[in-house]
């Protein structure tokens, strides 16, 4: 199994790397830390889908001098899927720049849990009212 | 930065920068509180939370907790992959007859010598439509999220520190012109090499945004504002859209077109691929110094 | 090429755990970007050029600096409530 692990080693890692980055959502309260870890994320699958793509000994899968023989190139198909992913994967880190920014205008702190707490106050003392 | 600041600011390198329980800030201390650091302003901050004590034990264990979770994952993700077709064989299942048929037909098909041009802009075209909306859509909700920023407009002080610096003004002044005619490049060559519409319309972005950074707004703000903005995206999505839409006359067999392949390895050949490569540049490169401008002023 | 994308992985993977551990968001920021650089590489090296280009346009640079303008942003947020409160 080793020996499996050693020979498809992108795979491994792209995997670890997606642990990783699910580490740093569970681990920081931050706010940015957690948007790194999410385009930690992002780029991991991206990475293991790209793999999938890849061929021992074949190029990419761009056509050189009209040969059209499919034992030479890639597989397309990969790259056409991740190349979607990277700009929504962007769009989506805008959007929540934005609401980071926000947040951080209303509450002052980019910390989760005191976001959470003082909405919560507030909540209370719109209740009392 | 002042001097004191930057030996501070080294120091935090050194002080618990890599410990792992420091995502539990439950007794931490800022090290450079007192060290007359106080506005450095990218510190996490720490927060003194006195909570009860049960809470106060589920944050202790919550970090080590977190990482066993992340260990189980891993290893199941791991035994996941040792059972995958292994890393670069050739019979594994993703290379099937839908790959054969894009390799051995696409240049024929569609006439890019980039199958992978071929593939995201001619058989799989509402895809890259839908996803030019999304970073349309995404550009929307980012505006309506910060324009109404209080106090919009660049910093004065900023502005003058960033403007006076020659050395800035002269990189970008040689840097600029060759960044956005490498992204026009880059977009032009979409069907005949890697690129296309994306990483170029990126490319001019961040040459816009550069520009922006050493010349300031104004320049810019004379050919690509709001207005411009709007109709210039909307002209680019609806053409995306009408050029795109002749596939539900045809019965979706959108292969054959009245737009001939031409000869392969040509710039103008390839049917559509080289305008559509075009519009989703023009609605890149827009969104991306758009997203820029708003961040930085709250307006575009 | 098997050493360098040995290297390459393995620095991808240390890159990622510093951005996770480094405590300063500024310096997460950038070693996220020496990330996505070290990225748009191995893409290089699984024959996906479009990839790389993609990545090293839009990961290193768009992305970064929509990140540091945060950074930015929030600082200027910070030093206005400060001059308020005094």
């Amino acid at each position: 199994m080793l020996q499996t692990l050693w020979n498809s080693r992108v795979n491994c890692i792209a995997v670890i790397l997606f642990a990783v980055g699910f580490a740093t959502l569970l681990l920081h309260r931050n706010l940015f830390k957690k948007i790194l870890g999410l385009n930690i994320m992002d780029t991991a699958s991206c990475l293991l889908l790209t793999s999938m793509g890849y061929i021992e000994g074949r190029t990419a899968p761009i056509i050189v001098d009209g040969v059209t023989d499919v034992e030479r190139y890639g597989n397309p198909l990969p790259a056409g899927l991740v190349l979607t992913g990277i700009v929504v994967s962007v769009s989506v880190t805008a959007v929540m720049l934005a609401l980071t920014v926000k947040l951080y205008e209303r509450y002052h702190t980019l910390d989760l849990d005191e976001i959470y707490m003082i909405a919560r106050q507030e909540e209370g003392k719109e209740g009392e009212k | 930065m002042k001097k004191s600041n930057f030996l501070a600011w080294l120091k935090s390198w050194d002080a618990g920068e890599f410990d792992f329980t420091a995502a539990l800030p439950k007794d931490y201390t800022d090290p450079n509180a007192n060290a007359g650091n106080q506005d450095h302003p990218w510190k996490l901050e720490p927060v003194n939370r006195l909570e009860e004590g049960e809470l106060r034990s589920f944050r202790k264990s919550y970090p080590f907790f977190a990482v066993v979770l992340c260990g189980i994952m891993i290893s199941f993700l791991l035994l996941t992959v040792a059972n995958l077709p292994t890393y670069g064989s050739a019979d594994s299942p993703a290379h099937n007859e839908v790959m054969e048929r894009y390799v051995e037909k696409g240049m024929e098909e569609t006439g890019a010598v980039n199958v992978v041009a071929g593939v995201i802009l001619d058989y799989r075209a509402f895809d890259t439509l839908g996803e030019s909306h999304v970073l349309y859509t995404a550009a929307t909700a980012v505006f309506i999220l910060l324009l109404s920023l209080k106090g919009a407009g660049e910093p004065e002080q900023e502005k003058r520190i960033m403007q006076s610096d020659p050395l800035l003004k002269s990189t970008a002044r040689i840097i600029v012109p060759l960044v956005i005619v490498y992204g026009i490049y880059v977009i032009f060559n979409g069907h005949l090499g890697p690129g296309g519409g994306f990483s170029g319309g990126a490319v001019i972005g961040g040459g816009l945004i550069l520009y922006a950074i050493a010349f300031g707004f104004e320049p810019l703000d004379k050919f690509l504002n709001l207005k411009v903005y709007r109709i210039v995206v909307l002209c680019a999505l609806c053409f995306y859209s009408f050029a795109k839409c002749y596939s539900f006359f045809c019965g979706a067999n959108h292969l054959e077109t009245i737009f001939s392949p031409g000869t392969p390895g040509m710039i103008f050949s390839a049917g559509l691929i080289l305008p559509l490569n075009m519009a989703v540049g023009i609605v890149v490169a827009c969104t991306m110094y758009g997203f820029y401008s708003i961040f930085q002023r709250g307006r575009i | 090429m098997d050493v360098i994308e040995l290297m390459l992985l393995l620095l991808l993977l240390v890159c990622g755990i510093a951005t996770c551990l480094s405590r300063n968001l500024l310096v997460s920021l950038v070693i996220f970007m020496a990330y996505s650089v070290m990225m748009s590489i191995v893409w290089v090296l699984l024959e996906a050029p479009d990839l790389a280009i993609t990545e090293a346009a839009v990961g290193a640079g768009v992305s970064s600096v929509l990140l540091f303008l945060t950074l930015k942003k929030i600082r200027d947020i910070r030093k206005k409530v400060q001059d308020e409160k005094k």
